[in-house]
């Protein structure tokens, strides 16, 4: 396991697809950072920094996951802010995001990659 | 400003009026350098005179505006049983019954009317009455028991009232008017055939233009009056009633005298102020008598020589007192007698200029005797103004025509409109001016609703909510509504009720549509119904939905994406990302086995413990992963969830009740642990909260709740739409006196109908509002069973109450549910290193990072103290999924 800023970072598998329902997230230790994995209806999956900006607590993979028009997003459980799952940027408020992160499946593995 | 400059207020009289005085000088502040001393004659506190007549209905505690007897402001006292039988004012004191003195700053007078008993001879038998206070009723009641017919003297407001009363005691009654019409001073001629043909298709016999020359003793009374009574007095009961001009005299076994009533100013006449010509006390503008430290309040006063029988203006004139005591400019320069009420079934109004006394006025009358409908404008003889008018049998115009009447406004080309049938009392594209007045109760204008609008208000509800249009009297709702929906359209804007972008429909059309379909799944809805995939507003709208009509797990698979934060893990989620715990503890009854394994398990995880509001136990700081365990502990020891994270039944408060309270009537503490038990885990359109008071001192705070209970004598009243909160609201009362059954019967129809129809996250008080017909329309579907709902709601509520079972026991036992209950999916033995806990008063209190702790930052938080904190750093070296797995 390599760990540094500027090198690509490996791929770190978290779990199985089938662990995370589909329109939900889990929270996984990615490098000592609490990410955020969610899968949508369609199997995609998304990563995401869990640190909610505004309510600057750990908690974004416990939100509920729907659509904005066609944009996938993720409302903090805390206060409901809306967070784009692809960009992971703010919905009510762009200059507000959440990093985000490379993530993909591989022979139903998710894992989760370099923080973009 | 130390007690002894303090100055006292005496108050003579606490019937509203009185009492509207007390509460606009507390609220003011009047008591933050007044002592207030209320005397009451009567030997209850004031009650709602207006309504009395449902005294016989809901009792005398449901009138009550004082249940306790005692105001909330300790520098408030009140004397109920009191009469002041003197005033010296030279020595500024008040003489009592017994005696006793009592020095004043100021007086104020709030002895009201009473009723009058004209001269008649016989007025003073048995079985006769006036109509005024609650134990006048009592004695009404008592002899309707055995009494077959009677009569009420008097068409008027009160006598028709009073005649009501009589009727709807199985009485067969009569009312006898000395005018040639009912309600003389309100309608005319013809608006009074029109009522006196309603009345009498009720079976009640109206005599018009007769007068009541003698009252007739039965045959006991003559020989009692010749053996015993030296006095001379008539003894015995009446039993006929014979009118001048009339041969054959009208028997009756009781009788009742309601033909108006005079101030009550003996008071201020031996204490020698000035009097109106026709009774009252004479005040000035500020109701400030010819004394200046004596003012006159109510139907006692008489301001510009005018007095007021009605409560409105008393109210006014309490404020202004209140008001000129505080130093304050405000005045009485006069009321608006239009009225509007339902007298026995019959919509009557009469407004303005209802009797066409303006010089060379115009008179538009429309009239449906089959229909028994009778309408009057009063128009300006120029035709172009309406000066007053009278509506009997359909007063729906009221609304509309009163603010014209105010305002002078130009009458459209066809006034005509205005009465007849087809009109809807919209008026057809009429456009009041912004000064239009169009709730005289709370003088609120169009220009006020417009305003209130423009703040933000989005309904008819929210602008009577925020502006109080609308929630005394209710005859201008249709008005409000009307204007508020104009006012919308003419911005360009549609209200919309959708419940979000993925659902063009309401919370409660949705609830209709998944019943109807059977939908079992979010998947099956929004495919069907929706569009896109939801979100955080339908998914736990949904959720709801499905819960009340499955009574599955919240948690079940296909499902659980749609809970919100707290539904979802069962818990309170808090600001740092921890959770807070609340076992039910029903009523609020608990063991001290119960407390000793609460403290325990809040020991043993390390939790911050708390009472709450509803009588249980709060334990705060748990980390999710931690929860399956804490509720392991709790279930094991006979705890269940308290829903505390729901949109659902919280808690049924209660007081200690008559088992324990030498005042309490009854177990409100049994009745509360039923409800409670009955109503957990009820799925909701927003959180439910219940209380049960064992006595009217309402120690549990039972209307300030969802649904509240107040034990009375004779079984339970109930009250809903009750709120704390933000926009806090006082529970109306639903029914009064109820048995144990009826009371749970109507409570299941209650919230079934809330469950099924509210809007999310609309609380009982303001779903109550939004209903056409509020409160009355919630009566007549719970209790009169108008829509025949009656039964399936109750079955609803019963499948609920035979399908509940522990949200926390399912869970515990069902591993593939407590697969979501890890801190990190590849890490479960990690706990987050971001939920941190400071100290406090001896106990954790959560920390909030600014920024996501992460390996190889340990010492980011070594300022930390306290006895939990967890996760402070984590060692590098992670382990990877295999490693974990």
């Amino acid at each position: 396991m390599t760990e540094t800023q500027t090198q690509p970072v490996t791929y770190i598998a978290v779990c199985r697809l089938d662990d995370i329902d589909p329109e939900t997230g889990i929270a996984a230790l990615v490098r000592g950072e609490a990410v955020a994995v969610f899968r949508t209806v369609d199997d995609r999956v998304f990563a995401l920094s869990n640190f909610d900006p505004y309510g600057h607590a750990s908690v974004l993979a416990r939100g509920i996951v729907g659509t904005r028009g066609e944009v996938p997003f993720v409302a903090s459980p805390l206060l409901k802010q809306p967070f784009s799952l692809e960009t992971g940027e703010c919905l009510d408020d762009p200059s507000v995001s959440v990093a985000t992160y490379e993530v993909d499946v591989v022979d139903g593995e998710v894992r989760v990659g370099a923080r973009r | 400003m130390s007690p002894h400059l303090r100055k006292k207020v005496v108050v003579v009289g606490h019937g509203m009026v009185g009492h509207r005085f007390v509460t606009a000088a507390i609220e003011r502040g009047l008591t933050e350098t007044h002592d207030i001393v209320v005397f009451g004659e009567e030997p209850r506190p004031a009650y709602d005179r207006v309504a009395l007549t449902s005294f016989f209905e809901v009792g005398a505690e449901a009138l009550s505006f004082l249940p306790s007897g005692v105001y909330e402001d300790p520098r408030v006292t009140l004397r109920t049983g009191t009469s002041v039988i003197e005033i010296d004012r030279a020595a500024q004191t008040v003489m009592l019954a017994d005696g006793e003195e009592m020095a004043y700053d100021e007086l104020v007078l709030a002895t009201g009317a009473a009723p009058f008993v004209p001269p008649v001879p016989g007025a003073e038998l048995g079985n006769v009455f006036v109509y005024r206070t609650i134990e006048d009723l009592e004695a009404i009641r008592e002899a309707a028991k055995t009494a077959k017919s009677g009569a009420v003297i008097g068409g008027g407001l009160l006598g028709l009232e009073a005649a009501n009363a009589l009727h709807q005691l199985g009485v067969k009654t009569h009312v006898v008017e000395l005018a040639p019409r009912l309600m003389a001073v309100q309608v005319d001629d013809a608006g009074g055939n029109t009522l006196k043909r309603h009345i009498e298709k009720l079976g009640l016999t109206v005599h018009t233009g007769v007068m009541t020359e003698s009252i007739a003793p039965d045959s006991v009374a003559e020989i009692s009056v010749v053996d015993e009574d030296e006095s001379g007095v008539l003894d015995g009961k009446v039993s006929a009633l014979k009118f001048k001009d009339v041969e054959e005299p009208l028997p009756i076994d009781m009788l009742v005298f309601s033909a108006g009533i005079r101030p009550r100013d003996a008071l201020a006449r031996a204490a020698g102020l000035d009097l109106a010509e026709r009774g009252g006390v004479l005040v000035d503008e500020q109701c400030r008598s010819s004394d200046p430290h004596v003012w006159a309040v109510g139907e006692c006063a008489a301001p510009g020589g005018r007095m007021y029988g009605l409560v409105a203006p008393g109210y006014d004139m309490a404020e202004v007192v209140a008001d000129a005591l505080l130093g304050g400019a405000g005045t009485f320069t006069g009321a608006d007698m239009s009225t509007k009420l339902k007298l026995l079934g019959v919509d009557v109004a009469s407004f303005g200029d209802a009797h066409g006394t303006t010089d060379e006025c115009l008179e538009l009358t429309y009239s449906d005797a089959v229909a028994g409908v009778y309408k009057k404008l009063v128009i300006s003889e120029d035709g172009t103004r309406l000066l007053g008018g009278v509506l009997v049998g359909d007063a729906s115009a009221y609304g509309l025509l009163r603010p014209m009447v105010a305002s002078g406004i130009p009458l459209p080309e066809n006034p005509e409109e205005l009465i007849l049938p087809q009109s809807t009392g919209g008026g057809g594209g009429i456009q009041l001016p912004p000064e239009a007045q169009i709730c005289s109760c709370n003088n609120v204008t169009r220009g006020d609703i417009e305003a209130a609008v423009d703040n933000g208000c989005e309904s008819a509800a929210d602008v009577t909510k925020s502006t109080k249009a609308g929630s005394t009297c209710g005859s201008c709702k249709v008005q409000v509504k009307k204007i508020v929906e104009d006012y919308f359209t003419a911005q360009g804007k549609t209200v919309d009720t959708s419940l979000c972008e993925h659902f063009k429909m309401t919370r409660a059309e949705l609830f209709d549509v998944v019943l109807i379909h059977g939908y079992k799944t979010f998947d099956q809805i929004i495919e069907a119904h929706g569009t896109g995939r939801g979100c955080d507003l339908c998914k736990p709208a949904v959720a709801s939905i499905l819960a009340s009509q499955l009574n599955g797990h919240v948690l079940a698979k296909e499902n659980r994406k749609l809970q919100d934060t707290n539904d979802a893990y069962l818990a309170n989620l808090q600001k740092n990302g921890s959770y807070s715990v609340v076992p039910r503890i029903p009523g609020g009854e608990i063991t001290p086995e119960g407390l000793i394994v609460i403290g325990e398990v809040a020991k043993e995880f390390g939790l911050y413990t708390k009472i709450t509001g509803g009588q249980r136990i709060d334990m705060f700081g748990a980390r999710m992963e931690d929860l399956p365990a804490i509720w392991k502990r709790l279930v094991d020891a006979g705890f269940e969830s308290g829903h505390a994270y729901g949109k659902s039944l919280r808690t049924v408060k209660s007081c200690v009740g008559s088992t324990w309270c030498r005042y309490g009537v009854q177990d409100s503490v049994g009745l509360a642990i039923m409800l409670e038990t009955r109503y957990r885990g009820l799925r909701s359109p927003h959180k439910l909260k219940g209380g049960v008071s064992g006595c009217a001192r309402e120690c549990a705070e039972a209307r300030g709740k969802d649904f509240g209970v107040i034990a009375t004598e004779k079984g339970w009243n109930l009250y809903v739409g009750g709120n704390g909160g933000a926009i806090p609201a006082h529970a109306q009362l639903l029914a009064g006196d109820l048995s144990t059954e009826e009371l749970v019967s109507y409570l299941d129809r209650f919230l079934m109908y809330y469950v099924r129809t509210a809007d999310r996250l609309q609380r009982t008080s303001t779903w109550i509002d939004s209903l056409d017909g509020g409160l009355d329309r919630v009566r007549e579907v719970v209790v009169d069973d108008v829509l025949g709902l009656g039964t399936e709601l109750e079955a609803a509520m019963a499948a609920h109450v035979d399908g509940y079972f522990d949200e926390w026991k399912a869970t515990i036992e069902d591993p593939e549910k407590l697969k979501r209950f890890v801190s990190f999916v590849n890490a479960p033995d990690i706990p987050d290193p971001n939920i941190s806990f400071g100290s406090t008063r001896g106990q954790i209190v959560p920390e909030v990072g600014e920024e996501p702790a992460a390996v190889g930052r340990s010492g980011a938080r070594d300022n930390q103290t306290g006895p939990v904190s967890l996760g402070s750093s984590i060692p590098i070296g992670l382990p990877t999924l295999e490693e974990t797995r």
